[in-house]
């Protein structure tokens, strides 16, 4: 038995060298949370209310600060911006004391201010007194809906709920102190047929098309007076109180303690009416949440941006997100895939998490990436990396896999080494898969890459979760109609590629 | 000359070939013959270098494989996979000259052993610049033959070279390759299951059953003096067809 035989089998040390280097790349993306923190960051939820405190806050500092401010507006959820705020990614944004209570500290008994600002601190998160409005759940039904069957609160909707077609917001359904625990207390039997879950924005359109005759929504909403809604009055109290606060990283209080008091200044100084009508303002006359502000602090707006020069920064945003996330899937991807090949069960392995980290939603990944890599692009990166990597590293098992065996045998028969056989046989042999491997992930990224917004990398995501929020479709389509074309465009180039990537004699042949 | 000396082969403990010994003659064309499960892809394997064998010499010229890099040994080989075996993203003269050009060649030298190569199995010029997929099986055929005797080779290996081929074609193929390989003046082992076409071709034949050497030498040998009913058998086995008077 000779060992010289068996060393030039299978093309060998290759897979071992590229699965090592590929393993560092990942490695190298990790330890990102900690980046030195230089501007102030705010953040906000996605809801018009939302992006008008963040407006608010993020000006009010600029009017007493040197540091530079930067706006993380129109974040995922709650969870994603409590992770960011934990891990320093943001500094300040506005919350609900319900929301507080019930969503994050999970301490439904804790009722008083005080309580809740000790339980925070224990997190080293410092929340301020109110902002003067209170902003809970409400049901509303039509002003026609509620005459005609003489509905004043919620308890009268007792006898004729199983009927009732009801559109409720995700969180509004998920949350304790939402529908389940209001249903419960008021004993009220909805058809579970009849509850439909859906974006908050969009139960206004429900509601307003009649496809449905009861939503859940927010005290200050402004469509309220415009959809001609009757708010159910809460008889039995039960939707705990929602007063609008600042919450804060406690480090940032102390280290900008002039900035923590210019947004204290803010306390008890939005009245309930005064934020329903900056909610109006924004969803119905649809001006700019930095005008709104800037209204109500008594200053001038910051200078806003023309549309095309924000296309083109959002399309720099976009095209930056892309561009990174799929040159790493392509410097992972095509190594893991080769090393599937090569190495039969950490193949399996590979095949199989990269499938499940597909199944992931990806507003559920973004949370976990968050304490990882903070808030901004880094997350979104790392996301959308994941994303693309199963159409690169299937394309490119499947693509190799199915290389006739017989090409590869003879292939050793004429001499040619390992290495040969790989870059002159096997990957030309497998590019036409591999490079549609890499046309499914940059069109799939392209797609994916608009829920980067909900993190705060902007790009074009960005004006359709705020367009969203404020059910603006022409908003949403100066976002949306630039990622259509862009995938347009990434299909094109792909189609000149692979003029120029796979060999003539496959191509023909195809 | 080409020696194959006491070659035993297990696989998992079963033996595959047991003391194998062909000699083939500087210059002379021999053919291996067996039916499928014979033994004779595993012996043609093992002459290539492709997997290891248990005891035993493959030779050429007296130098033992052993004593060659896997990269000299495919040197001393020309190989002539089953149906031409080209790399199909590639053009005939690309396939031709990838040997060449691996081991650093200049253009002006491989250009000169390309085209006498041409000349030599008489295939238009044309057809060097086309894909596999755009040539016909013959063509297929010349051009992976320039392949395997770009390097100048000792010894070349024919794997079932007729068998992809319609029986018109083959016929008239069977001929070039005859004087193709007188031209060519190399040691030629042939790898078939078809006793015509080995008959044809070669000047003495080894018939592999069952992984022994049931016998060797020319097809009038074993035709009159068979070492074995198995060689009598198998031979009439390949007599399909009736003949004139057997008809009427």
């Amino acid at each position: 038995m000779n060992p010289r035989l068996t060393r030039n089998t299978r093309a060998g040390s290759w897979a071992k060298g590229v699965a090592a280097a590929g393993a560092l790349a990942i490695f190298s993306l990790l330890p990102a949370g900690a980046m030195a923190i230089a501007p102030i960051v705010v953040g906000s939820k996605a809801f018009t209310e939302g992006y008008v405190l963040g407006e608010i806050a993020a000006q009010s500092i600029e009017a007493v600060s040197n540091t530079p401010v930067t706006r993380k507006l129109g974040m995922g959820s709650t969870g994603i911006l409590f992770e960011a705020l934990k891990s320093g990614a943001i500094d300040v944004y506005a919350d609900y004391t319900g929301t507080l209570t019930e969503a994050i500290l999970k301490r439904p008994d804790l009722k008083s201010l005080d309580a809740i600002q000790q339980a925070l601190l224990a997190m080293d998160l410092v929340m301020s007194g109110p902002l003067g409005f209170d902003d809970s759940y409400a049901l509303a039904v039509k002003e026609s809906f509620a005459e005609q069957h003489h509905l004043h609160s919620i308890g009268d909707l007792a006898g004729i709920e199983a009927g009732v077609r009801a559109a409720f917001s995700y969180e509004f359904m998920d949350r304790k102190d939402g529908f389940q625990g209001m249903a419960a207390s008021y004993h009220l039997h909805f058809a579970p047929q009849h509850v439909n879950r859906m974006e908050h924005s969009l139960t206004y359109q429900a509601i307003d098309d009649g496809a449905v005759d009861l939503i859940d929504l927010y005290s200050t909403d402004a469509k309220i007076e415009k959809s001609r809604l009757r708010v159910l009055e809460d008889d039995r109290g039960y939707f705990p109180v929602y007063q609008a606060v600042w919450v804060a990283r406690k480090a940032f209080t102390e280290r900008h303690p002039r900035e923590w008091q210019a947004l204290l200044a803010l306390q008890n100084s939005i009245s309930a009416q005064s934020m329903i009508d900056m909610n109006a303002q924004a969803d119905i006359q649809h001006l700019s949440f930095a005008k709104i502000a800037a209204q109500h602090l008594g200053s001038e707006a910051p200078r806003s941006q023309s549309l095309k020069s924000s296309v083109l920064q959002r399309t720099r945003e976009h095209l930056w997100l892309v561009g990174i996330a799929l040159l790493f899937s392509v410097l992972i991807g095509i190594p893991l895939g080769m090393a599937a090949v090569r190495f039969h069960a950490a193949g399996q392995a590979i095949l199989i998490l990269s499938a499940l980290i597909q199944t992931v939603p990806s507003l559920a990944l973004l949370c976990f990436l968050i304490p990882l890599f903070g808030v901004g692009m880094r997350p979104a990166l790392a996301a959308l990396c994941m994303y693309s990597l199963l159409p690169v590293v299937l394309n490119t098992f499947t693509g190799i896999r199915s290389v006739d065996p017989k090409h590869l045998e003879n292939a050793r028969a004429f001499g040619l080494t390992g290495r040969q056989i790989l870059f002159r046989i096997v990957l030309p042999l497998a590019s036409p898969t591999v490079l549609a491997g890499i046309k499914t992930a940059t069109i799939v990224s392209i797609g994916t890459a608009t829920l980067a917004a909900l993190v705060g990398a902007g790009g074009y995501g960005a004006p359709i979760v705020s367009g969203l929020s404020l059910n603006d479709v022409p908003t949403i389509l100066t976002g949306a109609i630039p990622a259509a074309l862009m995938a347009l465009i990434a299909y094109g180039i792909f189609e000149l590629l692979g003029l120029l990537l796979i060999p003539a004699g496959l191509r023909k042949q195809a | 000359m080409l020696t194959l000396q006491n070659i035993d082969k297990r696989f998992e403990g079963r033996p595959v070939l047991s003391d194998v010994n062909l000699t083939v003659p500087k210059g002379a064309t021999h053919a291996l013959i067996g039916s499928s499960g014979s033994g004779k892809t595993t012996l043609l394997r093992i002459t290539l270098g492709l997997i290891p064998f248990d005891t035993g010499y493959v030779k050429i010229n007296d130098q033992a494989l052993l004593s060659f890099s896997p990269v000299q040994w495919a040197d001393r080989i020309g190989y002539v996979p089953q149906d031409g075996g080209l790399f199909p993203h590639i053009t005939g003269f690309h396939n031709v000259s990838l040997i060449a050009r691996l081991r650093g060649w200049e253009k002006p030298k491989i250009a000169a052993r390309v085209e006498e190569l041409r000349k030599l199995v008489e295939l238009d010029a044309a057809v060097l610049d086309r894909f596999p997929f755009e040539m016909s099986g013959g063509q297929q055929q010349r051009v992976a033959i320039m392949r395997a005797a770009m390097m100048d080779p000792q010894v070349m290996l024919l794997d079932e070279p007729m068998a992809a081929l319609d029986p018109l074609i083959r016929r008239s193929l069977q001929q070039e390759l005859k004087s193709i390989f007188q031209r060519l003046a190399k040691t030629v082992l042939l790898v078939t299951h078809d006793l015509g076409e080995a008959v044809y071709l070669a000047e003495k034949i080894t018939l592999l059953h069952e992984g022994k050497v049931v016998q060797s030498g020319t097809y009038r040998e074993l035709l009159l003096h068979p070492a074995d009913p198995f060689v009598t058998s198998f031979i009439n086995a390949q007599r399909t067809l009736p003949d004139a008077a057997e008809v009427a």
